[in-house]
């Protein structure tokens, strides 16, 4: 077995349930949401910082889940993919990669969603060349890209007129 | 009463079924299943290129508290490998290893750091053998083999010579020739592989959830490997994070984790890391081709000589077949009197390549596109005008190689493109450092004779249908992300007249699903799209036969409007659910199934061995303008914009089809300007994402597609091949391109801005020197 390591006693907010964990100072954060959390939307796709399929959101912030120690995430918010449905019903980003076809093989779906959940809170409606400065970190093998955008414009779209009509 | 009509599914641009799961982070993936008890597997891989095994020491390793299981090369001595022909590969090296990070041992322990330590205390002793990295290296005299029974490290030598090639050389006017070469790419998809496998030993039963392409050859291998009855076995694939090809063989990861499963007695998991996931490979081999084109002076080709020579690396996989299509699929996209082909499919000491996207076309079309955009300058031709007086004089045609065309779609690719990029005023008249330009291309819907004849048909779909009124689509075909699901459940809908939200679907499971052969060669949308339809038409009868019977009428009589069953306009009819209610009466749960297998007249030639090799039930075909600018100071390559007209035959979903367009398109772009696997003596120094780089959000263009149907006789409601063609047409359209922009035609690949600097550089010297 291995020897004891260094653990943390971690109080941090995932998906908006607060939560205290025991968690050992090299676990990462994608590890500490697929493990121990349980929950498997965030994906690993590389061996670290590469690819951008764990991408989640740190207090707001789109981040490498990979990249993050989670003995750092002392009181911090998380969210993942599987917050962002509202109600039972997909988010319009959500909704975007479904009707759009942003999404083929999905694997890098969860986290290029949360990449433009976190872009659309900065910015509610980017340029092209916005979206695509904003999911530069998050690579697709499938889809050339093209039908992302669309994706993130049709939910750009749904929102603003969202936004009009109230 | 009011018009009733079934419902449309086939031409609507139709979102995946499986969509909502994916984007909400639903979708399981083999690496997402995590069972409380599972063991985790960690491979130890050579250290060393090419070497005689003298020892695998694991006793420390096993002696390790918290290690379960420790195996190696011992465990089986069962090969495995695509080609029946062709498996010469352990799932754990015994005697030799033959490329750096081979697998050699496995541990599975009750945690990582715990099976990392002991992968760290296995003591590997070898005797290094000379290593051949290139293809020249492994063939040069004196070169030991690296399998004994492949001399001279050559795995297999295709040759042909089909009409009077020398004849043809001398009726033409002009006869050129060029020599290229084509890096080695590997297919990146996102998921790095994984399996994870759960033996039973009170049952004596495995279960195992893998990342493939093709389950049934999983299955088949891991009974071979395991040396268990086929029965004992269940396969089942999960949702797959992207294939393009790099699946489509049984990989060692699936084997090695059910043999470490069965030794442990229990559950392990096994996920590798992306530098493994490009060590497993299975990419698209570097290769050389030499081309040469005889032409009359108005621009028709009078004969074709050509030579291949492919680097495949330690193992065959699916070389043979790689270097027979790469000599085959020069045919059937023009009309060519002459052919002579040479190909040479050579081992090295490098990963294993496969069965890449474009398979085994790609580097060849690539070359032929290129000169003869070459030699149509030389004749002072226009491009496209040169394609034009190429075409085949079909359909139905027949090539020289026997293949079986009866749809062709390439003119009308052709003046889609030229006008929808306004060609014509723009060709030539860029400006500098801009350019544009052209090429073709077209892929097999599916291999007509599949790599495991059995006698079965290629393609079983089931339907079954309860008392709820729900029909569950049960077919065996992988869904990658390519939307075969959606596809199957939209012919079996339309066939029926049902909405697909009265559909389910359970795919790839072999405890429940029909078998299938996979998903590679662009055989699912054709094959099993076609099964779909068969199955459906059977359910339908049954349904006919019940409303029949229900409303005392003949069933020629009835008429089927989806949901409703009518026996004449003024009768009011069933209802779904009433047909279904009648249906099920004294017989219950109904499932039926549906088939499909292919011509004879498809199966290829038998002029030269392997010529079966190419042949198709159809072929798609494409045309492609791309528009690029280059950078005057750092010669780097912009693609501006992208017109992709391909004929699928009929788009079944014409949302994915240009998904589909749009990613081939694309991934023809990353090899063409960027993507290569690089090795220094054997290590992969390319084995990262970002050290093998794939084009991200910021460099990729804009790409119209453009859908041409020409109906196939025999395809699902006519559709074809939808998303490999367009790749093949991007690479040579682009260094075409280039050329309209600079002047200098790149030979090789990738073309990289130092490349194209240097033989800028290089023409501007020989200009002066000639000056």
């Amino acid at each position: 077995m291995s020897e004891k390591r260094n653990k943390t006693l971690l109080h941090c907010t995932v998906n908006g349930k607060e939560r205290d964990d025991v968690v050992k100072d090299n676990m990462l954060v994608a590890d500490y949401l697929r493990e121990v959390v349980g929950i498997t939307g965030t994906k690993i796709g590389c061996d670290g910082g590469e690819c951008g399929c764990c991408t989640v959101l740190i207090d707001g912030v789109p981040q490498h889940a990979c990249l993050r120690l989670t003995a750092t995430c002392q009181d911090v918010e998380i969210e993942t993919i599987e917050a962002l449905a509202e109600q039972n019903r997909l988010s319009a980003l959500q909704r975007g990669f479904h009707e759009k076809l942003g999404t083929q093989c999905g694997f890098c779906t969860p986290g290029m969603i949360m990449a433009a959940e976190g872009l659309l809170r900065e910015n509610p409606s980017p340029s092209e060349d916005e979206i695509r400065q904003g999911l530069a970190a998050n690579l697709c093998r499938c889809t050339g890209y093209i039908k992302i955008i669309e994706a993130v414009q049709f939910a750009i779209d749904e929102l603003g007129s969202k936004g009009k009509a109230a | 009463m009011n018009e009733i009509k079934p419902t449309k599914s086939i031409g609507v641009p139709t979102p995946l079924v499986d969509g909502p799961e994916k984007v909400s982070g639903k979708a399981q993936y083999s690496a997402d299943f995590m069972p409380s008890d599972y063991l985790v597997g960690r491979i130890f891989r050579s250290p060393v290129s090419h070497a005689e095994i003298i020892n695998v020491d694991i006793s420390a390793a096993q002696a390790l508290p918290g290690v379960k299981a420790v195996i190696t090369g011992d465990e089986t001595d069962e090969t495995f490998g695509i080609l029946p022909v062709a498996r010469f590969e352990y799932p754990l090296a015994r005697d030799k290893v033959r490329y750096k990070g081979e697998p050699v041992a496995c541990v599975a322990a009750v945690d990582v750091e715990t099976a990392q330590k002991a992968v760290d205390l296995i003591k590997f002793k070898y005797k290094e053998l000379p290593a051949y990295f290139t293809s020249q290296e492994a063939m040069a005299e004196g070169a030991v083999n690296i399998h004994d029974h492949r001399e001279c490290n050559i795995e297999r030598e295709v040759d042909y010579d089909l009409g009077e090639v020398d004849e043809g050389f001398e009726a033409a006017d002009l006869v050129m020739e060029e020599t290229f070469n084509c890096a080695e790419v590997a297919q990146s998809q996102m998921e790095p592989h994984a399996a994870i496998a759960e033996y039973d030993p009170t049952r004596d039963f495995m279960t195992i959830h893998a990342s493939t392409q093709v389950p049934y050859y999983g299955h088949l291998m891991l009974a071979k490997v395991l040396k268990m009855e086929e029965s004992q076995i269940r396969m089942i694939k999960p949702f797959v994070g992207g294939g393009f090809g790099c699946r489509t063989e049984c990989l060692n990861v699936e084997l090695i984790c059910a043999l470490v499963a069965r030794a442990a007695g229990g559950t392990v998991r096994i996920v590798i890391s992306r530098e493994e996931t490009f060590i497993t490979h299975r990419g698209r081999p570097e290769t050389d081709v030499e081309m040469k084109i005889g032409l009359t002076k108005d621009g028709v080709i009078t004969a074709v000589d050509f030579k291949v020579i492919q680097r495949g690396g330690a193992f065959s996989g699916y070389g043979i077949v790689t270097i027979l299509y790469a000599g085959g699929m020069v045919f059937g996209l023009y009309d060519l009197p002459a052919v002579r082909y040479k190909g040479l499919r050579v081992l090295t000491n490098t990963p294993p390549c496969g069965a890449m996207r474009g398979h085994g076309v790609t580097n060849v079309r690539y070359a032929f596109e290129s000169l003869l955009e070459k030699m149509a300058n030389k004749l002072s031709i226009d491009p496209i005008e040169i394609r034009r007086r190429n075409l085949l004089l079909g359909p139905k045609y027949e090539t020289l190689n026997e293949m079986f065309i009866n749809s062709y779609g390439l003119p009308e690719c052709l003046d889609w493109v030229e006008k929808a990029s306004n060609w014509k005023k723009r060709k030539g008249k860029m400006g500098s450092y801009k350019g544009i330009g052209i090429a073709c291309g077209h892929y097999p819907s599916g291999a007509s004779k599949p790599v495991n004849w059995s006698g079965e048909p290629h393609a079983t779909v089931h339907l079954k249908l309860d008392w709820d009124g729900s029909i569950t689509l049960l077919t065996g075909a992988p869904e990658i992300g390519q939307g075969s699901t959606t596809m199957a459940t939209q012919c079996a809908a339309e066939v029926l007249g049902l909405d697909i939200s009265r559909f389910q679907s359970l795919t790839s499971d072999s405890k429940f699903t029909p078998k299938d052969n996979g998903s590679y060669s662009s055989r699912v949308t054709y094959m099993v799209g076609n099964a779909s339809i068969d199955a459906a038409i059977n359910l339908k009868n049954i349904l006919i036969d019940a409303a029949a019977k229900k409303l005392e009428a003949k069933p020629e009589n009835i008429e089927c409007l989806g949901e409703v069953y009518r026996a004449g306009t003024q009768d009011e009819g069933l209802t779904f659910n009433e047909v279904v209610k009648a249906a099920l009466e004294g017989t219950g749960t109904i499932t039926v199934k549906g088939n499909f297998d292919t011509l004879p007249e498809s199966w290829g030639t038998k002029k030269y061995r392997g010529g079966a090799i190419s042949g198709s039930m159809a072929y798609a075909y494409a045309a492609q303008v791309v528009e690029v600018s280059i950078d005057p100071d750092t010669f780097e390559i912009t693609v501006d914009k992208v017109w992709a007209a391909q004929d699928v035959g009929k788009a079944l979903n014409p949302l994915s089809v240009e998904g589909q367009i749009e990613g081939s398109v694309w991934m023809g772009m990353g090899q063409a300007i960027s993507e290569s696997t690089q090795f220094v003596n054997g290590l992969g120094i390319t084995n990262s994402m970002l050290d093998y780089k794939v084009p991200t959000i910021i460099e990729s263009p804009s790409i119209k597609v453009g859908i041409i149907e020409s109906v196939d006789p025999h395809g699902p409601f006519g559709a074809k091949e939808a998303g490999e063609t367009s790749l093949v047409c991007f690479i040579p359209a682009l260094t075409n391109a280039i050329y309209d922009a600079l002047g200098v035609r790149p030979l090789d690949l990738p073309v990289t801005p130092d490349r194209l600097m240097e033989l800028v550089e290089n023409s501007t010297t020989n200009k002066e020197a000639a000056e």
